[in-house]
C-alpha cells in the first residue's frame, strides 16, 4: 500500500493519460452527447486501461486523493462492482451509497440528497437512478463530475462503451458491421444507448422483439426492426441479448416464459442464420433458459465474460478523461 | 366613489356580435349601459372618463379550468393570489376546479367559497361542484343543492371517472337541473404509468408514453351517453387531431356537447419538454406538432369550443423531481391572453375567433351573462395592447407558484387595465 502511494500519480498517468487530448465533457449523461470522435477516444483510453487489470499489482493510482462516491438507488451488484473496481485501481476513494427505498418514500427529494453528497467535496459521482432524467438533474446541482450508470429506460453509457470495446477487440474494427439487439426493447436503457453510439461509429443496427416490446418511433432509432429473430440474425455480426424482467412481464408484456424462449430466445438453430463468426453478447444478469440457451452463454461464441472485464476498463477510461476536465476547469476559475 | 364610467377611443372587439370597430362603452352601477360606435355618447355628470387611445377593448376572459390551493394548498395558491394573477390576465371570472382540500362536493362549502372569494379575489370566482362524493368516481354529490348554492357547473377537476355506468347515472341526473358536465377524458388503465405523449419523443428519452386513445376512447362513450342522457357535455380538454374528429362527429347529431382545450395544447408541443422539464409536464400531456395543428384548426372550424388556461399551481418540491415522478400542471392565468393571441400574429387564427373561445363562448356554456359586451351584461371588460412585447419572468409573476410553462417566453400583447364590474382591478404599470 504505501509503495502504491509512494509512486507519484503524476508520473505514471503520464504514460496513459498524457497522450490524449482533454475530454471536453464536464459530465457522461448520455451517449447522445458524444461526439464520434470523443467515443472512439474513450474507447483508446480503455483500451490503453485494459493491461492495469492484467497485472500483478493492479494499480495505476493517477486518481489518488479523489473521492468517487457510488451512488444506486437501484440495486445493482456489477455495475457498482465494476466501478468500484475501476475506480479503486485508479488509486481513488471509493464510498458506495446504496439507497434502497425510492428518495420519494423516503421524504429526501433527489435534489436534497444531490446537495447533501456535494457539501462532502466528491470529485465524480457515479450514479443510477430508476427514473429518467433523474441522473440529469442530480448533475445540475452538483459542483462535480456526474457519470450515468443507468437512468430508468433512458440511456447506460458506459455499457454502450464497453459493449463497443468488447466488439472492436474481437472484429479488429466496429464500421461496417451489422449488430442484432434482441429483447424488451421498449424497456431497456441498454438499447438506446448501444443504438446511439452504434449509430455514430456507422453500424448497421437491428432490433428484434415481439411488437409489444418495441417502443414508439423505434424504426428511427435502429436501421432494421424485426419481429422474426432468424430474419433478423440473417447476416449478422454481433447479437446483443437483452435481460427479460420476466417476472415483471410474464401475463401482460408476454404470456410465458416458454413461448418468449421458444420464439426470442437465442439457441443454436437460431443462431446458425447469423454469420459463423458471429459473436453473442449480453450486459447481464443473464436468464438462462429465459432469453439464452445456457448452451450458447456458455460456448464458444459468446464473449459475455469478455464484455465484464471491458467493462471495468471503460470504466477507468471515463474517470480519468473526466476528472483532469474537472481541474483544468477548477483552475480556470 | 364612481358608478359611471365612460371608456372611450377604444377599439371595441366583441365575439358574440362580431363587433371590431372604433367606439365607446358607458358602465352605470357595474352594467354595460350604452355602447356608441360611430355615434356620439352623452357624457353624463360627474363620470370617469378612460380614453383608451385605440387600444382593444374586450370583454373579459372567462377561464373555464383553474385549480387553486385554496382550501387545503394555500402554500400554492389562495383565492386572493389566483385573483390578482387572473387580473394581470385579463382573466375576469373563472371556474374554480373542485379538486381542494376538502373537495367541493356539498353546497355549504360552494356557498362559502363565494363569500370567501368575494372578501379577497379581485375577479369573480366560481367554483364548480364535483361530480362524485370526494372526487372518488363512485358515488353523486347532490347536483341540485350544489347548483342552488350557487355551483355554474359539475366536474370531477383532473379526475376522470372510469365507469360508464356512473357516468350514465350522473349525466343522466345532471340533466334534470341543466347544469354542464364537464370531464376529463382519460382512460387510467391505458395511461398506465405514462408521463408525457406517446411517441418517438417520449422513446428516445425512456419515458412511458400515453396513447392518443386514453383520451379517444374515453371521450367517444362520453359523447355517446351525453346523447343517450340528453345532457349538456362539455370535454374539459382535448389534445389530439382524432378528438377533434370525433366531436365533430358528435355535433352533427347532438347539439349539447362542446369541447375545450388548454392553451398549452395550442401553444407548446411535446419537444418542448427538451431535457425532461417538469413544467411541461401537464394532464392532458404535450402531443405532436400535427395534433397542435389540429387544435387550432377544430377553433377555426368551430368544433372546438373554448381555450382555458389550465392554470395548476405546483410547488418546487412537487415540480423539481426526475420527470417521471414529478407532479402534472403548469399554471397560467397571467400568460393565457399573451399565449393565445401567438396564434393571432402567426396568422393561424383570427382575434375575434380566439377570443370568442375565451369569453362568450364559456359563458354560453355555463349560462353566464358576462363574456359580451352589450348593453346589461355586466362589466367585466379588458382594455388589451395586441403588440405590446413581453417577456415572462418569474419575478413578476403573481401566483404564489412560479411553474409556468412560458418561462422566459417571449409574448406580445399585454393587458393594460382589467375592470369587473366597473371597476377597475388592474392596470399594466411599466
Amino acid at each position: 500500500m504505501t509503495q502504491a502511494r509512494a509512486s507519484t500519480a503524476a508520473n505514471s498517468s503520464a504514460s496513459l493519460s498524457g497522450d490524449y487530448p482533454p475530454f471536453n465533457q464536464r459530465h457522461l449523461l448520455s451517449i447522445a452527447d458524444l461526439q464520434q470522435h470523443e467515443i472512439i477516444d474513450l474507447l483508446d483510453r480503455a483500451e490503453a486501461m485494459v493491461p492495469i487489470s492484467r497485472q500483478e499489482r493492479k494499480s495505476h493510482p493517477m486518481l489518488s486523493g479523489k473521492t468517487q462516491i457510488n451512488l444506486f438507488f437501484e440495486p445493482s451488484t456489477r455495475t457498482q462492482a465494476s466501478f468500484e473496481i475501476a475506480g479503486k485501481r485508479l488509486g481513488a476513494l471509493v464510498m458506495n451509497m446504496s439507497i434502497k427505498t425510492s428518495s420519494v418514500s423516503k421524504g429526501e427529494t433527489l435534489i436534497d440528497t444531490a446537495a447533501t453528497l456535494n457539501a462532502m467535496r466528491p470529485d465524480v459521482i457515479v450514479v443510477r437512478h430508476s427514473a429518467a432524467g433523474a441522473v440529469e438533474l442530480l448533475s445540475q446541482k452538483v459542483g462535480c463530475a456526474v457519470i450515468n450508470a443507468g437512468d430508468g429506460a433512458h440511456e447506460h453509457p458506459t455499457q454502450a462503451l464497453l459493449d463497443a470495446l468488447t466488439i472492436r477487440n474481437h472484429k479488429g474494427r466496429i464500421s461496417g458491421l451489422t449488430v442484432a439487439i434482441c429483447g424488451d426493447i421498449a424497456n431497456s436503457r441498454v438499447v438506446r444507448s448501444n443504438l446511439l453510439l452504434l449509430k455514430a461509429l456507422n453500424v448497421r443496427t437491428r432490433v428484434i422483439a415481439p411488437r409489444n416490446l418495441l417502443p414508439a418511433g423505434i424504426e428511427h432509432l435502429a436501421t432494421e426492426v424485426f419481429i422474426d429473430m432468424r430474419e433478423g440474425l440473417k447476416g449478422a455480426d454481433v447479437v446483443m441479448m437483452l435481460r427479460l424482467q420476466h417476472e415483471r412481464a410474464q401475463g401482460h408484456m408476454i404470456p410465458s416464459v416458454r413461448e418468449y424462449y421458444r420464439f426470442y430466445g437465442l439457441d443454436a438453430e437460431k443462431l446458425s442464420f447469423a454469420k459463423p463468426d458471429i459473436i453473442v453478447m449480453h450486459p447481464g444478469p443473464m436468464n438462462r433458459g429465459v432469453e439464452i440457451d445456457p448452451a450458447i452463454a456458455d460456448g464458444p461464441a459468446s464473449v459475455i465474460t469478455d464484455q465484464v472485464e471491458m467493462g471495468i476498463a471503460v470504466r477507468m477510461a471515463v474517470l480519468d478523461a473526466l476528472l483532469p476536465a474537472r481541474n483544468s476547469e477548477a483552475n480556470e476559475l | 366613489m364612481t358608478q359611471t364610467v365612460l371608456i372611450k377611443n377604444a377599439r371595441i372587439v366583441d365575439p358574440a356580435s362580431g363587433t371590431d370597430d372604433q367606439g365607446a362603452v358607458l358602465i352605470d352601477n357595474g352594467i354595460i349601459v350604452d355602447i356608441a360606435i360611430g355615434k356620439p355618447i352623452s357624457l353624463p355628470e360627474g363620470a370617469e372618463v378612460i380614453n383608451a387611445h385605440g387600444l382593444v377593448l374586450a370583454p373579459g376572459l372567462i377561464d373555464m379550468r383553474v385549480f387553486t390551493g385554496e382550501p387545503g394548498k394555500e402554500y400554492r395558491e389562495t383565492l386572493q393570489s389566483a385573483g390578482d394573477a387572473a387580473a394581470a390576465g385579463g382573466v375576469t371570472s373563472f371556474v374554480m376546479m373542485p379538486d381542494t382540500t376538502p373537495v367541493v362536493d356539498d353546497g355549504a362549502l360552494v356557498d362559502f367559497l363565494i363569500r370567501r372569494a368575494k372578501a379577497t379575489a379581485k375577479v369573480n370566482v366560481l367554483p364548480a361542484g364535483a361530480i362524485t362524493k370526494s372526487l372518488n368516481g363512485k358515488e353523486m354529490t347532490e347536483y341540485g343543492l350544489l347548483k342552488e348554492a350557487g355551483a355554474v357547473c359539475l366536474t370531477d377537476g383532473r379526475h376522470s371517472i372510469q365507469s360508464s355506468a356512473m357516468l350514465r347515472t350522473a349525466m343522466g341526473y345532471a340533466a334534470n337541473f341543466g347544469l354542464t358536465f364537464v370531464h376529463h377524458v382519460s382512460d387510467n388503465d391505458l395511461s398506465g404509468d405514462g408521463v408525457m405523449n406517446e411517441g418517438l419523443f417520449a422513446t428516445i428519452l425512456g419515458l412511458k408514453g400515453i396513447p392518443r386513445e386514453a383520451e379517444t376512447i374515453p371521450l367517444a362513450r362520453d359523447l355517446q351517453l351525453a346523447a343517450l342522457t340528453g345532457v349538456n357535455y362539455h370535454a374539459a380538454q382535448t389534445s389530439c387531431a382524432a378528438s377533434v374528429e370525433l366531436v365533430a362527429a358528435a355535433k352533427n347529431r347532438n347539439k349539447t356537447v362542446t369541447a375545450g382545450v388548454s392553451i398549452n395544447n395550442l401553444a407548446l408541443n411535446e419537444n418542448d419538454i427538451g431535457r425532461y422539464r417538469t413544467f411541461f409536464k401537464l394532464s392532458t400531456p404535450l402531443r405532436s406538432e400535427d395534433d397542435r395543428q389540429a387544435m387550432i384548426e377544430g377553433l377555426r372550424s368551430g368544433t372546438i369550443d373554448t381555450i382555458h388556461s389550465d392554470h395548476d399551481p405546483q410547488d418546487n418540491e412537487v415540480k423539481r423531481r426526475p420527470f417521471a415522478e414529478a407532479s402534472d400542471g403548469a399554471i397560467g392565468l397571467e400568460t393565457l391572453l399573451a399565449a393565445a393571441l401567438r396564434l393571432v400574429h402567426s396568422g393561424d387564427l383570427a382575434l375575434l375567433t380566439v377570443l370568442r373561445a375565451m369569453t362568450s363562448r364559456p359563458a354560453d356554456i355555463l349560462g353566464l351573462p358576462a363574456g359580451r359586451i352589450a348593453v346589461g351584461a355586466p362589466a367585466d371588460l379588458i382594455l388589451f395592447d395586441l403588440n405590446y412585447p413581453w417577456h415572462v419572468s418569474e419575478q413578476q409573476i403573481r401566483s404564489r407558484s412560479r411553474n409556468t410553462s412560458f418561462e422566459s417566453a417571449r409574448l406580445t400583447g399585454k393587458v393594460m387595465r382589467t375592470i369587473v364590474g366597473g371597476a377597475t382591478v388592474y392596470t399594466h404599470a411599466d
